[in-house]
Parts: C-alpha cells; sequence; structure tokens
C-alpha cells in the first residue's frame, strides 16, 4: 500500500495530459467598434464647444449668480420650495391610498366617486388648478358649518381668511397629486398576486390586515419608483406657485429679477438649486427601493457599472496580449 | 368515513361530530355548474385524498372549505360551525368578514403555487399569523416558529427569503406557516404539482408525518402513491359528483366504476 501510494496520486494526473487538459482563457481579436469612437468624439467636441461658448459668454455674470446663490431670498425660497413638496407629496400619497382603496371597492358608490375625483383632477391643468385655488374666495365667500338644506349655522368664515395663498397652492398641488398617486396605488396593488390575498385570508388576515401586512408591502416596490418621479415632477411644479403668489424659489427669483432685470443669471441661480435639489431626491427613492426589494433578487445596473462595461467595449487590445499573441505565434513557427 | 350524509344523532357532541361535514354543495361560476352536490363527511384525525381529472371541483370544494369560495347551496360544517353562516332561530345569517376571519383560522390550507410572503423571511412568514391574527407575542411565536421549521426539515433557513429557496422547501414553510395558527383541519390543494419530481418526495414526507401525528387533512392530489399509503379514505370527484368513495386499497386498486378505472389507467 505505502510503496503504490506515490504512483496513485499521480495517476489521476497522468490521463489528464495533453487532450484531455483545462482549456486556457480564450484568445480571439475583439470586434472593433469604430463607429462608437466616431460618436464619441463628435459628442465631446460638441460639448466642449458649447460649454466654453457659454462661459465665455460676458451676460452669463457669474459674479451675479454667486452673489444670490446664497442670498437669504434665495434659501428662504428653497425652504418653502420644499416644505410645499414634502407637503403635498404626503398628503398625494396618503390621500391617494385611501382613493385608490375606495376606486377598488366593491361599494359602487366609493368606486364611481373615486373615478370621478380622478377624472377632474388629473383632467385639468395644475395651473388651472393653482389658479382656482388662489381665487376660491371668489367662488365660495363663506364657508359655513351647519345641518346642510337648513338655515340652521354653527360657524362661518370668510374664505379668504381660511386659504390663504399657501394654504391655496398646497391644496392645488395636493389634491393633483393624489389624483396621480391613486393610480399608482391602484396599478401597484393590482400588480400583487391574488394568491397572496388568499393565503392571508386562510390565516385568518382581516381584509384590513391583509391589505396593511401582506398588499401594499409588496405594491410598494411597484409604487415607489413612480413615485420618485413624482416628488421630482412635484419639486419642480411647485414653482407654478410663483403665479398665485407663493414665497417659494422661483417666486423670490422671479421678483427679483423682475427688479435688477438680471434675468439670465437669476434663473441659472434657481436651475443650480433645482438640479440639486433633484440630485439629493434620488438618494431616499434608492434607499427605499432596496428596502421594499427585499425578497426579490434582481440587481439594477449603476453608473460606475454602465461606464466600465463601455471602456471594455472601446479599448483597443492592450499592449501586453498583443505582445502575448505575438510571442505565441513566435513559439508555434 | 361514509360519503352519505351522515344520520346525525339528535344529541351528539361536538367531539362526536364530523371534523368536516358537507351537504348536498353546489357551486356555480356563471353558467357552468362546478360542483354538483357534494356530500362527505371527515371524521377528527383522517386523511381523505380527493382524486379526479382537471376541472372535476375538487380544487373549488376545497376553497368552499374555508369560504375562499362561497356554497350557492348546500352546507359546510367545520367542527360542527356552519362555514360562512350562522344559524339562529332557524335561519341563517351571513358572517361578516371579521367573523368569517376568525372561522378560518381552525381550517389551515397549503396552496399549490405556495403564496408564502416574499417579502417575509421564512420564519417572518410563520410568525406573521400567530402574532398578527392571534396576537402572541413575538418571542413566543418565534419560538413555536423555529420548532415548526425544524419539523419540517428547514431549521437552518429561518433567515432565508422565500425567493431563495426551492420549491419544495417554500412549500415545507408553507406547511409551517399553516401548523403556526394550530389549526384543527388541513387542506391541501395539489401541494406538488408544482414541484420538480426530485422535490416531491421531502413535502410528501412532512405531510406523512403529519398525518401519522393524528392531523385531519384533506387532500387533493394526483400523487395515487401517497393516496393510497398514507390517506384513511380515497375520493374520486367527476363532474362536479363524487363517484367514488371509500379505501384507497380498493378505490385505487380496483375500482367499482367504469370512470374510475378510466381515470387510473390514464395517470397510472
Amino acid at each position: 500500500m505505502t510503496a503504490t501510494q506515490p504512483s496513485s496520486t499521480a495517476a489521476p494526473e497522468a490521463p489528464r495530459g495533453a487532450p484531455g487538459a483545462r482549456p486556457g482563457p480564450i484568445e480571439a481579436v475583439p470586434v472593433r467598434h469604430p463607429g462608437r469612437w466616431i460618436a464619441a468624439v463628435l459628442v465631446l467636441v460638441i460639448g466642449i464647444g458649447s460649454l466654453s461658448s457659454i462661459l465665455q459668454n460676458p451676460n452669463l455674470d457669474l459674479p451675479t449668480v454667486g452673489e444670490y446663490l446664497f442670498k437669504p431670498l434665495t434659501i428662504d425660497g428653497v425652504l418653502i420650495t420644499l416644505w410645499l413638496t414634502a407637503a403635498s407629496m404626503v398628503m398625494g400619497v396618503f390621500g391617494g391610498i385611501v382613493v385608490a382603496v375606495m376606486r377598488l371597492s366593491p361599494n359602487p358608490v366609493l368606486s364611481i366617486a373615486a373615478m370621478l375625483f380622478i377624472w377632474v383632477f388629473r383632467g385639468t391643468p395644475l395651473l388651472l388648478q393653482l389658479i382656482f385655488w388662489g381665487f376660491i374666495g371668489a367662488f365660495i365667500p363663506k364657508i359655513v358649518i351647519g345641518i346642510p338644506f337648513t338655515s340652521v349655522e354653527f360657524w362661518s368664515f370668510t374664505t379668504s381668511d381660511l386659504i390663504p395663498a399657501t394654504v391655496a397652492a398646497l391644496l392645488a398641488l395636493g389634491l393633483n397629486e393624489m389624483a396621480y398617486a391613486a393610480e399608482i396605488v391602484r396599478a401597484g396593488i393590482q400588480s400583487v398576486d391574488h394568491g397572496q390575498t388568499e393565503a392571508a385570508h386562510s390565516l385568518g388576515m382581516s381584509p384590513a390586515k391583509t391589505l396593511r401586512r401582506v398588499v401594499l408591502p409588496q405594491a410598494m416596490r411597484v409604487i415607489i419608483p413612480p413615485m420618485g418621479n413624482e416628488t421630482i415632477t412635484m419639486l419642480k411644479s411647485t414653482s407654478l406657485v410663483a403665479i398665485v403668489a407663493g414665497d417659494d424659489l422661483m417666486s423670490n427669483i422671479r421678483e427679483a429679477y423682475t427688479q435688477n432685470y438680471k434675468i439670465i443669471p437669476l434663473l441659472i441661480v434657481a436651475a443650480i438649486w433645482y438640479l440639486a435639489l433633484t440630485s439629493i431626491l434620488s438618494i431616499p427613492q434608492m434607499w427605499l427601493e432596496r428596502r421594499y426589494g427585499r425578497g426579490f433578487t434582481g440587481a439594477r445596473p449603476t453608473i460606475g457599472s454602465r461606464v466600465s462595461t463601455f471602456t471594455q467595449s472601446i479599448a483597443l487590445p492592450s499592449r501586453e496580449s498583443r505582445a502575448a499573441r505575438a510571442s505565441k505565434k513566435e513559439s508555434a513557427s | 368515513m361514509t360519503t352519505t350524509i351522515p344520520q346525525s344523532a339528535p344529541a351528539a357532541s361536538v367531539a362526536d361530530r364530523p371534523m368536516v361535514e358537507a351537504v348536498d354543495v353546489h357551486k356555480r361560476f356563471g353558467s357552468l355548474e362546478v360542483l354538483k352536490g357534494i356530500t362527505m363527511s371527515v371524521e377528527r384525525g383522517q386523511v381523505v385524498c380527493l382524486l379526479g381529472p382537471s376541472g372535476s371541483g375538487k380544487s373549488t370544494f376545497l376553497r368552499c372549505i374555508n369560504h375562499l369560495e362561497q356554497v350557492d347551496a348546500g352546507m359546510i360544517r367545520v367542527a360542527g360551525e356552519t362555514v360562512g353562516y350562522r344559524e339562529r332561530n332557524g335561519r341563517l345569517h351571513e358572517l361578516r368578514e371579521k367573523e368569517v376571519a376568525a372561522q378560518r383560522r381552525k381550517v389551515g390550507m397549503v396552496f399549490q403555487r405556495f403564496n408564502l410572503f416574499p417579502h417575509m423571511t421564512a420564519l417572518e412568514n410563520v410568525i406573521e399569523a400567530p402574532v398578527q391574527v392571534a396576537g402572541r407575542s413575538r418571542s413566543q411565536a418565534k419560538e413555536q416558529a423555529r420548532a415548526l421549521l425544524a419539523q419540517v426539515g428547514l431549521a437552518e433557513k429561518a433567515d432565508t427569503y422565500p425567493a431563495q429557496l426551492s420549491g419544495g422547501q417554500q412549500q415545507r414553510v408553507a406547511i409551517a406557516r399553516a401548523l403556526a395558527m394550530e389549526p384543527e383541519v388541513m387542506l391541501f390543494d395539489e401541494p406538488t404539482s408544482a414541484l420538480d419530481p426530485e422535490l416531491v418526495g421531502d413535502v410528501l414526507d412532512v405531510m406523512r408525518g403529519l398525518a401519522e401525528s393524528g392531523m385531519t387533512m384533506i387532500v387533493v392530489t394526483h400523487e395515487i402513491g401517497f393516496a393510497r399509503e398514507v390517506g384513511d379514505v380515497a375520493v374520486f370527484m367527476d363532474g362536479g359528483v363524487v363517484v367514488e368513495a371509500g379505501d384507497p386499497a380498493q378505490v385505487l386498486v380496483d375500482p367499482r366504476e367504469e370512470r374510475t378505472r378510466a381515470f387510473l389507467s390514464k395517470v397510472l
């Protein structure tokens, strides 16, 4: 036994000699992509050209941009914009869930009411709704709390006192968002397999608990990406508030440039802020997507991975691999 | 086990009554009559296997037992209670959804497509109903869930999400999840039909163990071998009626009815 051991350990190696050996990595000439090179150069030339012409334009007035970028006027506007965005999204999402559940309800009154709500608020322009709520006092001068169809009044308010400009803006943005959010939530709820509801019911869960614990958490996966878009759209839509009154970023910037006529530099200030805010907003979206993606596999491509795939695909063969191929040719001959 | 209406003794206590009792159950979907008068009774601790061609109504009947489908005519009793209704002063009153939910706690169900909650780990799936429905403490529920997962041979998979489990493992978690509510009867709706052949055995082993522990089970299955070995009663259904029922050794080996014979010759 001991004598044969060395030969027996060598034995499995022997038949795996030249013909059966594991093949080395493939060395092939990669496909060339000259079109990609030409396109990349073209885009770079156009991009650098237009950027330098913009930067050399005397009307750009970078000192003014710098001056207004962190002025209290601008910062106050940014804060109001953020507040309006957050408040109307909260109103939109929670209201939207209620409207979506109503829309899916077997009760025809609830379902039709939800349908009508969505029909009106999704079917008219946001700008129109903003102006409408801004001038609601002209439509309904007094709000009365009493018994309907009688003259009994417990309390009455003048509408314009009850609904100042910011509340009007919030109502317009929030109600409009509710209609869109309702449709997104409905699509999310309907995307969850009916077997999930049956399983929850068979475990003795009530319909409300089934919705809250089983259906909505799974619907969130479908709901969050479009909701992220909605939030970014909302952040920009708040600029429409400038039409009624509002103290948001766009309103303040507009007020400033109507006085000093430095329109372009001030618009750049606003653009920088809107871009910064929308960029920051994509971070919580990513976090939420990961949170509600638990239990579901499938990775998303990152920008980094896309750049590296591109550089790999346009890379010329490296010097080492060319040298390796040359030396192989030599050894073969 | 009898498949005729049991002539229930006038003063029978709940313990004496059959676990599941179906009397002349009818069910239609639109113009299609799926169940045309099913009558059967399942005693406590019995394992009943429902067999038959697809479309014969066996799954529909199973779903009627825990009120996932509403019966059109006839009635079903589970542990003496009418499913979906309450009898008061000789009249039937429909139960509220909450009351139906409470009734379902007595009945565990295992689905063909598992229907595990994909956003929860195996352990979270098992503790969900005990915590949310039965109001048990999380720690108590977790302890019980670990024991159940061990019982189905998946103790080490407690923190795994369903998507990372094989079909057979998912189905065994689903069985553990149903058992966590301590049901009095377990319904299995083709539990192995969606599984790769080599995974069927593990699930059947768990079900066999469950049967041996005395659980009342109603199993819709195409596994003739399982029905013969584990089943106390085999019921052959076709076209919405019970064609033949009795000892599996007789029904599945030497059936009296021609339709049963034809079906078995195709399946075996």
